[in-house]
């Protein structure tokens, strides 16, 4: 009946007579006859591999995928070039078919792939430790925002309004029940209002958050913020893309404390929004208080190089109520996926990457803008992605767009009602020239009226 | 033997593994595009490698690493069954997993189609009202379900119901979660059969008291028996009871959680529904309520209307967002696959074969390992090397004994309610002849640790690496390259 059982009837009269059982319902006899369930369950199926196929892929094909149509849509998740052999690595099933490496000596595989893992995002960020990931970029910040407030025993943070809008929203419902109390800090020319960042800035406050490139994809003047800061015992999290820290500089550069990110442009596919992953780094000082896994490198009895999990008295399964997360299970697949496509894309190939993303988007700012249509709404420099306003709704533009085989941007307006009429568009290395002139044709009305 | 070479020793200047991007437009020089102070000085030193130097890095990595795949891995709690390989075919189909979360409403009607289904068909098998797939993982769930029993109580004006009982032998995620979601924790034990202690539980009832979070079977693999009189204290104390569904793979079909008084569920789908858990995730821990708590889930959430499907934005009772986008879509289309392979029947037959198994393995070790608690057991059990302890040979040693006979080890030292505990869960998709190894192996360790027990405490003697030193990974900290 059940293609994944082996147990044939014979053997399971066997095995129930051998354990002293004359029939299956026995086992079950611990529990209450008021409870048990009288009739069978109301779902589909069983259906064959076939018929699956056939049903799952006329499902699929009810969706547009990236292989069908041209994306200028980003917003916090971005259609990126996975190259094949990511896909190839991850795929072996010595790898996602494991579980948490609780065993060194049989995981050495995954355990070795998360502490280059780690190494290559503490590259990236030039943080000192990496976990071995979080969620995603929401929940890596919202944790980071948690470790900030009990690190200081102070319950206020600071929000740059330029972070991803979703991002904001679980910071709100983290701290709506962790209990600490968000202060947004409004933007000006697309990026954080220092003036007013600098207003907010007391004693009282357990961490700043600024996100950047931030969501209009513009590029924050990490800079500033430090000198802000002062010398108050204020944690600086930043939220950093991660191909974008191919190019610009990183946040340890800047003095950040606390450097989390969305790990989905390094090599993870869309699907429709997960899984993908959040990369957590920290400086050396707060490890300690840094939450999820960490591997860390040791030897054998005989004095050989290996790996294991490590610092693991800040994990729930060991401190309990008192751990610096409750993180469990984690997205180390996702993060393998990373690791494959950080050391295929390498030093130069990412670099490529993230210049590509800069050049094919300022061209594509500068197109839109030159059919007067649009305007430029920030003046800030961006690297991937960029906000114009029109002079039509963006949502008929974007029905256009869609009848010429192309998924424009995201609606501001629907996260930022003061922005009526401003598109966010993003330009991913895989756009081509030809993709960008159609864009901004259709855009004029050349094409698909 | 050599180290393995980690990536970065493959590194040799000026190697590759991508060509360049094409790239067609104007090219400009990237410090017009960006101010020179925002460019980044010294370069991310990631490795330069062949894509050659890749492939056999990794694939020697994965040779490295033991999964279903590679054997048994009978690690308690964790529901280690066969990741059907369909499963993953279908959630690789570029329909589902090249489509961008924020695409246009008509374009993703398959995405949105799918995620209706699965909410409706979590909700039959567990009998509950309303799901959202949001949350990540179990731990993620069992957050966002503590924290809509709080929204709940709030609500209700109850904001002095602070407390949230735990019994002693819940997962550490369970007293981790409440604590996040703001909750004081207070312990219950456990009593002489492995049930939750009714009498202790008495005394911490209370009107300062949220609610009470219970694996059912529980981390002992037992049934809690009690559970409607459980349901009916906690609730008569105007507590909402809370389900941690890690070990719903015993009773799929049998009974379900919502019938046993169960106000709030969580799901962990890398588990019960055989998605793959990825050498430590990801996993997906949709979560369940009772129709009137519907209103307190996140969102948004997923809709149907005649042949539509949409997404709704989450009203004002909503506990608001637990993460970006709608959760691991990609994980919960291979859990929808599974439930669709199986079907009603197929999933009851899956909960009553891992019953099954667990009991015939369990009954096959009983003369040689201490069984703490002689009941029959669920899809998992636990025993205790107390026994071999007494002849200096620890749980941990047989844990690396096992290892050289091509076994995962049970999980150790969990529950720590059991002194030396090992807990074994075989699950459903292992044979009769797997289980008689396995059972073989076991019985030779203890008779290993009874007659020569360097043999086990020098153990493991097999594997590529020897006992690994985490003290001093711990001590003196490397944590990368
Ligand atoms: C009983 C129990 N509850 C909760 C969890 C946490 O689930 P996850 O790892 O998906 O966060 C686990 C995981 O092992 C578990 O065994």
């Amino acid at each position: 009946m059940s293609r994944y059982i082996p147990q044939t009837d014979e053997q399971k009269i066997e095995m129930l007579r051998e354990t002293g059982f004359s029939d299956i319902s026995e086992l079950f006899s611990e529990i209450p006859e008021d409870i048990k369930l009288k009739r069978k369950l109301g779902i589909p199926g069983p259906f064959s591999e076939c018929e699956l196929m056939g049903h799952l892929r006329q499902l699929a094909g009810n969706n547009i995928s990236t292989d069908d149509h041209a994306f200028f849509l980003g917003a916090g998740a971005y259609d990126h070039y996975i190259p094949s052999v990511v896909k190839h690595m991850v795929s072996r099933s010595e790898f996602y078919t494991s579980y948490t490496p609780y065993q060194p000596e049989i995981s050495q595989g995954m355990l070795q792939a998360i502490f280059e893992y780690q190494s290559m995002i503490c590259e990236l960020t030039a943080m000192d430790v990496s976990n071995a990931s979080m969620y995603d970029g929401a929940t890596a910040l919202a944790e980071a925002a948690r470790m900030a407030c009990g690190a200081a025993r102070k319950n206020t943070v600071l929000v740059s309004r330029t972070i991803h809008p979703e991002y904001r929203q679980t910071l709100r419902t983290y701290g709506r029940f962790c209990g600490f109390k968000i202060i947004e800090i409004d933007y000006a020319q697309g990026i954080t209002d220092l003036d007013k960042l600098q207003d907010n800035i007391t004693d009282d406050i357990a961490a700043v958050l600024i996100q950047s490139p931030n969501f209009f994809g513009a590029i924050e003047p990490l800079d500033e913020i430090k000198p802000i800061i002062g010398e108050r015992k204020i944690m600086f999290i930043v939220c950093a893309d991660p191909i974008s820290l191919a190019i610009l500089e990183p946040p340890g550069s800047f003095g950040a404390d606390i450097a989390v990110g969305e790990g989905q442009p390094l090599g993870n596919p869309l699907s429709f929004g997960g899984p993908y992953l959040g990369y957590f780094a920290v400086k050396e000082e707060h490890l300690r208080k840094m939450p999820g896994r960490i591997v860390g490198q040791t030897v054998d009895s005989n004095g050989k190089r290996g790996f294991v999990l490590t610092i693991q008295a800040r994990e729930q399964h060991i401190r309990r109520e008192r751990a610096t997360s409750n993180i469990c299970s984690n997205q180390a697949l996702n993060a393998l996926a990373a690791a494959v496509y950080m050391s295929v894309m390498g030093k130069e190939g990412l670099k490529e990457t993230a210049v590509s993303c800069a050049q094919n988007a300022q061209y594509a700012c500068d197109k839109l803008v030159e059919t007067g249509s649009f305007e430029r709404v920030f003046s800030a420099p961006f690297f991937r992605e960029f906000v114009v306003k029109s002079k039509k709704p963006v949502s008929e533009l974007n029905k256009k767009l869609l009848e010429n085989k192309i998924i424009g941007g995201l609606e501001l307006e629907k996260y930022y009602p003061e922005l009526e009429n401003c598109w966010l568009l993003a330009v991913t290395e895989k756009r081509t020239k030809r993709e960008i002139d159609l864009l901004s044709s259709v855009c004029e009305g050349r094409c698909g009226e | 033997m050599k180290d393995t070479k980690t990536v970065f020793e493959y590194s040799v200047k000026g190697r590759r593994a991508v060509d360049a991007p094409a790239r067609d437009v104007p090219a400009r020089p990237l410090d017009e595009l960006i101010p020179g102070g925002y460019l980044r000085k010294s370069p991310a030193q990631l490795p330069e490698i062949s894509e050659v130097d890749a492939v056999r890095h990794y694939t020697g990595l994965s040779r490295r690493n033991h999964g279903v795949d590679s054997g048994f891995y009978p690690l308690g709690s964790c529901t280690m069954k066969y990741n059907p390989k369909i499963n993953e075919d279908i959630a690789a189909l570029s329909g589902f997993a090249n489509v961008h979360p924020y695409q246009p409403e008509e374009t993703v009607q398959g995405c949105l189609k799918l995620t209706c289904r699965m909410q409706e068909i979590l909700a039959e098998i567990t009998g509950m009202g309303a799901f959202t797939l949001q949350p990540a993982a179990g731990a993620h769930g069992e957050m966002t379900g503590l924290m809509i029993m709080k929204a709940f109580h709030e609500n209700n004006g109850n904001s002095g119901r602070t407390k949230v009982i735990v019994p002693d032998s819940a997962h550490g995620t369970n007293p981790a979660s409440a604590a996040v979601a703001g909750y004081d924790i207070v312990e219950v034990r456990s009593d002489e059969r492995g049930n939750v202690d009714l009498e202790s539980l008495k005394n911490v009832l209370g009107d300062d008291v949220a609610g009470l979070m219970l694996t059912n079977p529980n981390t002992l693999g037992l049934f809690d028996e009690n559970i409607l009189k459980i349901s009916e204290m906690v609730h008569g104390a105007g507590g909402l009871l809370y389900y941690d569904g890690a070990n719903l793979n015993a009773v799929m079909g049998i009974c379900r959680p919502g019938d046993m008084g169960f106000d709030i569920v969580h799901l962990n789908l890398h588990k019960t529904f055989s998605t793959p858990h990825g050498g430590g995730g990801p996993g997906a821990g949709p979560v369940g309520v009772k129709k009137e708590l519907g209103q307190f889930l996140p969102g948004p959430m997923a809709k149907q209307n005649g042949d539509r499907y949409y997404l709704e934005a989450p009203g004002p009772l909503s506990i608001g967002r637990v993460k970006s986008f709608y959760g691991n879509f990609g994980v919960i289309v291979k859990a929808f696959v599974y439930i669709l392979t199986m079907g009603a029947d197929g999933l009851k037959h899956a909960s009553e074969t891992a019953v099954l198994n667990a009991n015939y393995l369990m009954h096959k070790l009983s003369g040689d390992f201490v069984i703490p608690y002689k009941r029959i057991c669920m899809h998992e059990f636990v025993l205790s090397g107390e026994k071999q302890k007494e002849n200096g040979v620890s749980t941990l040693d047989m844990a690396k004994r096992i290892l050289d006979f091509g076994f995962h080890p049970p999980t150790i030292y969990f529950p720590t309610i059991v002194k030396e505990s090992m807990m074994i869960e075989p699950t459903e998709t292992e044979s009769k002849e797997t289980l008689d190894d396995f059972a073989g192996t076991m019985l030779q360790i203890a008779k290993e640790a009874a007659e020569e027990p360097e043999k086990v405490t020098g153990a493991p003697h097999n594997t590529v690496v020897a006992r690994l030193d985490v003290t001093l990974a711990a001590r003196k900290p490397k944590l990368k390259w």
